[in-house]
């Protein structure tokens, strides 16, 4: 391909001001036309109104290039054009019925922006509080309906969630306790040695697995591995028109894709804190008989002899409660989604997002209910 | 036969802008293509069709490189393809356009700046000319001018068809595939959309080959037709295919919707 500069000059030409053209036209030509255009504009002396153009010297010409020589030469489609090439005439006619002014970019003053962003966010916030509100109605509707009714609990659909929420989630849970355990323990016996306490390093680990880390972190790792699945799995299905489907043919999803995945994780969360409670016990454990030079029987008697059991029942207490949030909350987002895949990648990471924000926020609620409850 | 899988010689002297040479494409051990020689000379427009399953959409992303033949060359704008990389297989990629079935916009920008973005990678012009080019391309398919502001997910399958179609012509691309553009619209969005195709082939030139189905498209805006048969593309005319003896041919273009869609012509 010949690369032949487009050349642009204003003349006057028996009286009337002429804008003549040359070279290449085509889109991968046009770089800094624009500004080349104004030198040679201001080269001819400003208020040159042309109206004609002599597109005779043009070689290679496309829509693009004809629409940049009209509007060089100010614009209307009123505009005279002499070509030399049919084709260019052709083109030059395409254009001209075709042009109008680019919509113009919508500037917006930045506070204007700023509040409209607010504004926007705050409606949102309050109708996704009020959906969330109205579909958690939904779930408990179908709930008692299905205490009614136990078949309708969808038992294989249960336990086929339980194995990819619960089984599935067993090796990253146990990995994770174990080795923060294992940091706690240690973080623990430098701290306390330096009081002569090192061995109450045992209740730190205890205590701290039980009551905040082992449910914590399993709720964060499930919220991310499991909720995120929930709310793709329901937006996909819901790009896909297969939730529409079930309702034509008189399925309710809350039944059918809802109410499983929330009885699932609400049973398997309290499972799988269990397990992240004793692999981070575990995990203490071992760090202790390394840097603290116990045995294991001695490291758990202690832990018999000094934690009381209700650390462990309020971990166990808030577990549940943490699942059914993570599922609603992935459940929700995901027959939120409308429309494109793009949205499914979205409301994904928005679900992750709000269910670990909830389960935090719901682990402060429980730190003040049992502050008063004294245990 | 004539050359390129033609049943007559319709060059008459043309520019050949797609020549496809011993084409073969198999995945594992199906082989979909095999010897497929098929031409397509400038400036005309090219139904593509065949049943399911005879790979129509397999050739067309083999044609345009997303699919690679397991022999055979395919020449298009006179280079074979395969010689291409890197700065000639851009320059390439500019001089032709794709318009995907579903329209394949970005979903995450406006219709603006899908027509903006081809032009910015190869172009790079200022931002005020590239909307300039940008809101005539969406005049040019028929699209009313506030369309420009509008996300993809705004927009009517129609329009996004249309919408995809100016992405493509935003180099002015001299060779257009079009991937069934009238499939999923009304009979009267599927005629003006015909329409529109010959229309801007005359205008700017264009020589299109599109995969459809549409015996209405085939009837009103191909100039010459190339049917998939037995893993080899037969080109003609309307009339030397409806002569052709072939019972998928025949049973294509005489049964009830291809008497109807010619009855509809005449």
């Amino acid at each position: 391909m010949s690369d032949v500069e487009p050349t642009i000059r204003y003349t006057m030409r028996a009286g009337k001001p002429v804008v003549e053209i040359g070279g290449n036209w085509t889109v991968l030509t046009l770089r800094g036309i624009r500004q080349k255009a104004a030198r040679a504009l201001s080269a001819a002396g400003a208020g040159h109104a042309a109206r004609m153009v002599d597109a005779s010297g043009v070689d290679r010409l496309d829509t693009a290039g004809a629409l940049e020589i009209l509007l060089l030469a100010g614009g209307g489609p009123d505009t005279e054009v002499t070509t030399r090439q049919k084709v260019h005439a052709d083109l030059f006619q395409v254009v001209q019925k075709n042009m109008c002014a680019a919509m113009p970019e919508r500037r917006v003053n930045w506070l204007a922006h700023w509040l409209e962003e607010i504004g926007q966010n705050t409606v949102d916030l309050y109708r996704q509080v009020i959906n969330l509100c109205a579909f958690f109605g939904e779930i408990l509707v179908v709930f008692v309906e299905a205490c009614l009714q136990p078949r309708r609990f969808r038992i294989s659909a249960v336990v086929r969630q339980m194995y990819e929420v619960w089984i599935r989630a067993l090796v990253i849970v146990g990995v994770l306790c174990f080795l923060i355990g294992v940091v706690i323990a240690y973080q623990g016996i430098q701290q306390l040695r330096q009081f002569g306490a090192e061995t109450f390093a045992v209740e730190a680990v205890g205590i701290s697995m039980f009551r905040e880390l082992g449910v914590l972190l399993t709720a964060i790792i499930v919220a991310g591995r499991s909720g995120s699945a929930f709310t793709a799995q329901i937006g996909t299905m819901q790009v896909n028109q297969e939730v529409d489907a079930m309702r034509t043919i008189g399925l309710n999803p809350v039944e059918w894709l809802v109410m499983p995945r929330i009885v699932a994780l609400a049973v398997s969360m309290p499972l799988l804190a269990f397990w992240g409670d004793m692999t981070g016990l575990l995990g203490g454990a071992v760090a202790c008989t390394i840097y603290l030079d116990f045995t294991f029987v001695q490291f758990f008697e202690r832990l018999r002899d000094t934690v009381g059991a209700w650390h462990f029942y309020t971990g166990m207490i808030k577990s549940p409660v943490f699942g059914l949030v993570i599922a609603t909350i992935g459940c929700f987002e995901g027959l939120q989604v409308r429309g494109s895949a793009e949205s499914v990648g979205q409301l994904t990471t928005r679900s992750v997002v709000e269910s670990i924000f909830c389960v935090i926020v719901l682990d402060a609620v429980f730190s003040i209910i049992f502050l008063l409850a004294d245990v | 036969m004539a050359e390129g899988g033609q049943l007559v010689d319709h060059r008459d002297g043309r520019e050949v802008v797609l020549r496809l040479r011993g084409v073969r494409t198999q995945f594992g051990d199906h082989v979909i293509h095999n010897k497929l020689d098929f031409d397509v000379f400038r400036g005309e427009i090219v139904g593509l069709v065949g049943g399911s399953g005879t790979g129509k959409s397999v050739l067309l992303r083999t044609i345009i490189g997303l699919n690679a033949a397991t022999s055979g060359t395919i020449e298009i704008l006179g280079v074979d393809t395969s010689t291409l990389h890197g700065k000639a297989e851009r320059a390439m990629q500019a001089r032709t356009g794709v318009q995907f079935q579903d329209g394949a916009l970005f979903s995450s920008l406006t219709v603006s700046e899908n027509i903006i973005v081809p032009i910015r990678e190869h172009a790079g012009l200022d931002e005020q000319t590239m909307r300039d080019i940008a809101a005539l391309k969406i005049a040019l398919v028929g699209l009313p001018p506030d369309t420009g502001d509008k996300k993809p997910s705004e927009l009517s399958g129609g329009m996004r068809k249309r919408a995809s179609l100016a992405r493509a012509l935003a180099l002015d691309a001299e060779l257009l595939f079009l991937d069934e553009p009238t499939a999923g619209l009304d009979p009267i969005g599927a005629a003006h959309y015909d329409e529109l195709v010959k229309g801007l082939s005359q205008s700017l030139g264009l020589t299109i080959l599109m995969v459809t189905h549409d015996l209405d498209s085939l009837n009103a805006v191909c100039d010459r037709i190339a049917v998939l048969l037995d893993k080899r593309v037969v080109v003609g005319t309307m009339e030397e295919l409806l002569a052709y003896d072939h019972p998928w041919v025949r049973e294509y273009f005489h049964g009830p919707r291809g008497r109807a869609a010619r009855q509809e012509r005449k």
